[in-house]
């Protein structure tokens, strides 16, 4: 049976590592992912796990010591946030291209600056070219599920990847919900004992890891890296569908809400989702709308079929990201969920907004005035609003 | 471990762990540094090689090959510590867990740019956490894999190609950091500062001693570099032998706080006889810059004195 409890979103992901017990975990403390570290910290202390944790001195050297002692043929994680995944950028590429299938637990925050501590996703956004798997959560529930998913989805041998496994800081990971914990016996059973083939502490094999490599051999790492981010797509369903057995909760690549007939939908990543989802019913009830959602959960690999046919049958499509990329055009959702409609000759109305930067509250009813322009939108053809700021405190802040 | 008469054949004829076909300059002191260190193993201990990215990377393990003998690591530039350090708390989690059963040493090479400068953050870390290992800074003086620019390393005066010595420059400003002091501060059980003596007793015991002392060691190793310092490769054990001889380069080490000096000239020779066979500090002999040797051998005083100080 599974256990009830009430956990925020740190606790959940650090109840996972004890559950797991990997065997080293380097961390730095930053907020708001701090907590992961700290209760890992009292687990050891207590006797509950013998993880090996390793208090380094700085994000770099948490990820260059997650790497090392990945190398060596440890299970190996680490946890962060903002700034401190900036700091780790170099060894996010070193990482990924070395095949070490590390798991990180990421609480999305706001890069700097001005510095600011809450919910955005420009920290994982701006990783997301490194080769790591990126998996994003809405509930503490799933942020749970996700982190257990991470290591057979990194560690098969079709994949061999880093997997990031995200969820919005504070709004999940310091807020208490409800949640199911999956047994301890059940969780090992799920993610299994890490057996590395190749390492440097091997018996009976030597190997030298991170070469130097000419014009003649780089692009073939990278090649070789693409493969694995292509197989992870049918990794990432295999795990999840084994997930569902175990507890029949269902995990894809997103989750469609209310899309069967809908004609309006929004596409969005992370705790948001469930505001929109409220909109959703509201709408529904009221006007009539037919309003749905696309809640994005793996968006590297991303799903780009998948995604233009979940959305074949829509008028008009709201994409919001939640960081900036200054392309002075679109965000990092738009310009991906807008390529692959296009790959699919897709002729839908798609309009790309920008929300919740730093923090930003969005509600109820700013998703219902974004339902009612995609209707505007489909009605007259024009979009009006492309790349607009929902929540903005005033229209003269928009002025240099 | 017991410690054995030093046999120079004997250590000599020990296997080779860093094997020849490797791209390093003819003269390298870097190379040099790491073979005597590796024969400081004892034959039949495993090791795992780490390496900070460098002269030494590039050329000892360039795709697909590798001239390393043991398992062996290169991450990035500035975290060689750290990344050792994973690699060795994984061994001991592994070791606990009964997943592994053969001993293995770690030992990580940087060379002064990615030791002093850009690595001392990590480098400062795996020695405070105290990481059963041996990080070994081949100190050439200046960041030599990208042509030569100015360290923290970086003798004063020395013309590197971002300190040149111009019509109005002498060369670097600043006197050198001295590490092994800031890593003996560190409180590890043993820290040793060497280079090439005539037979390689000095380095190899103290590579010795640092492998096989528990906890965290630290080597720093005075290694010329033929192109950045400019002489013949002829006459790099005479520069060494200089270094020592005028005190630049003291051998010492700091065995659980005690600060003990391992070679005291009886004659200690002008600094005169340590810069003139390099180019690097060819301007210093100009007429007008004759009060600036005057300075060099002044520091070198200061801090020979202050050494002596501490081993007393």
């Amino acid at each position: 049976m599974a256990i009830r409890e009430r956990l925020s979103g740190n606790e959940a992901v650090a109840y996972a590592i004890k559950q797991v017990n990997p065997d080293v975990m380097p961390a730095f403390p930053i907020t708001p992912s701090t907590e992961i570290p700290q209760y890992v910290a009292n687990y050891i202390a207590n006797g509950e796990i013998d993880t090996e944790f390793i208090h380094v001195e700085s994000e770099h050297s948490a990820m260059s010591a997650t790497i090392g002692a990945s190398a060596a043929g440890a299970r190996a994680i680490t946890a962060t946030s903002s700034c401190g995944m900036a700091l780790m950028w170099e060894e996010l590429y070193v990482a990924a291209s070395n095949r070490l299938p590390i798991v990180l637990a990421l609480v999305n925050r706001a890069l700097s600056g001005p510095i600011n501590i809450n919910a955005d996703h420009s920290d994982s956004m701006g990783a997301r070219d490194t080769g790591w798997i990126q998996i994003y959560a809405e509930s503490n529930q799933e942020v749970y599920d996700n982190f257990i998913q991470a290591f057979p989805i990194a560690e098969d041998k079709r994949v061999h990847l880093p997997v990031m496994v995200c969820q919005d800081g504070f709004i999940t990971s310091h807020g208490v919900e409800n949640i199911l914990l999956v047994e301890d016996d059940k969780v090992k059973g799920f993610v299994g004992e890490y057996q590395p083939e190749h390492y440097l502490l091997h018996p009976e094999e030597k190997m030298a890891l991170g070469p130097y490599a000419v014009s003649n051999y780089y692009m073939e790492t990278k090649r070789a890296q693409r493969q694995a981010m292509i197989q992870a797509r049918e990794v990432i369903l295999e795990t999840a569908a084994r997930f569902e057995e175990m507890t029949g909760r269902k995990y894809g690549f997103f989750e469609e809400y209310r899309m069967e007939d809908a004609e309006y939908a929004v596409v969005i990543i992370g705790s948001a989702a469930g505001t929109c989802k409220a909109a959703i019913d509201e709408i529904r009830n009221t006007t009539g709308t037919k309003a749905g959602l696309i809640k994005i959960r793996v968006f590297r690999p991303f799903p780009e079929d998948e995604i233009a046919k979940a959305l074949s049958g829509v008028k008009a499509v709201a994409i919001m990201d939640r960081s900036e990329m200054f392309s002075a055009t679109s965000g990092p959702l738009g310009a991906e969920v807008r390529a692959a409609l296009y790959q699919a000759h897709s002729s839908v109305e798609a309009v790309n907004y920008f929300y919740g930067l730093g923090g930003r509250d969005i509600t109820v009813s700013d998703f219902k005035t974004v339902y009612g322009n995609l209707e505007t939108i489909a009605q007259t053809h024009v979009v009006t609003g492309m790349y607009e700021y929902i929540g903005l405190r005033s229209e003269q802040s928009k002025e240099v | 471990m017991e410690q054995t008469a030093y046999n120079f054949k004997e250590v000599m004829s020990k296997p080779e762990r860093l094997a020849p076909g490797h791209r390093m300059c003819a003269g390298c002191g870097g190379t040099i540094t790491v073979r005597t260190v590796l024969r400081a193993l004892e034959e039949g201990d495993k090791a795992v090689i780490g390496n900070a990215t460098g002269c030494l990377e590039v050329s000892s393990f360039m795709y697909p090959y590798t001239a390393y003998e043991d398992s062996y690591i290169h991450n990035a530039f500035e975290n060689a510590g750290a990344t050792l350090a994973g690699v060795e708390t994984a061994y001991r989690v592994l070791k606990k867990r009964g997943k592994i059963k053969d001993n293995f040493k770690f030992i990580t090479f940087g060379g002064d740019g990615g030791t002093y400068d850009i690595g001392f953050q990590s480098l400062s870390g795996a020695m405070e956490r105290g990481h059963d290992m041996v990080y070994v800074c081949y100190d050439n003086g200046a960041y030599m894999n990208t042509g030569t620019q100015r360290s923290s390393a970086t003798p004063q005066y020395a013309d590197t190609t971002t300190t040149p010595a111009g019509k109005v420059s002498a060369g670097k400003v600043q006197v050198r950091k001295d590490l092994a002091a800031i890593i003996a501060e560190h409180h590890v059980p043993y820290v040793g500062q060497s280079t090439f003596t005539s037979n390689f007793k000095d380095l190899y015991t103290k590579a010795q001693k640092a492998i096989y002392t528990p906890g965290a060691a630290f080597l720093n190793v005075m290694s010329p570099c033929p192109r950045g310092w400019g002489y013949e490769p002829s006459e790099m054990m005479n520069i060494c032998k200089m270094a020592m001889e005028t005190c630049y380069w003291p051998l010492f080490e700091v065995v659980e706080g005690k600060w003990i000096l391992n070679y005291e000239p009886k004659n200690k020779m002008p600094i005169e006889e340590f810069l003139k066979p390099q180019r690097r500090f060819r301007h210093l002999f100009k007429k007008e810059n004759e009060e600036l040797i005057g300075k060099f051998q002044e520091e070198i005083d200061r801090r020979w004195e202050e050494l002596r100080n501490k081993c007393n």
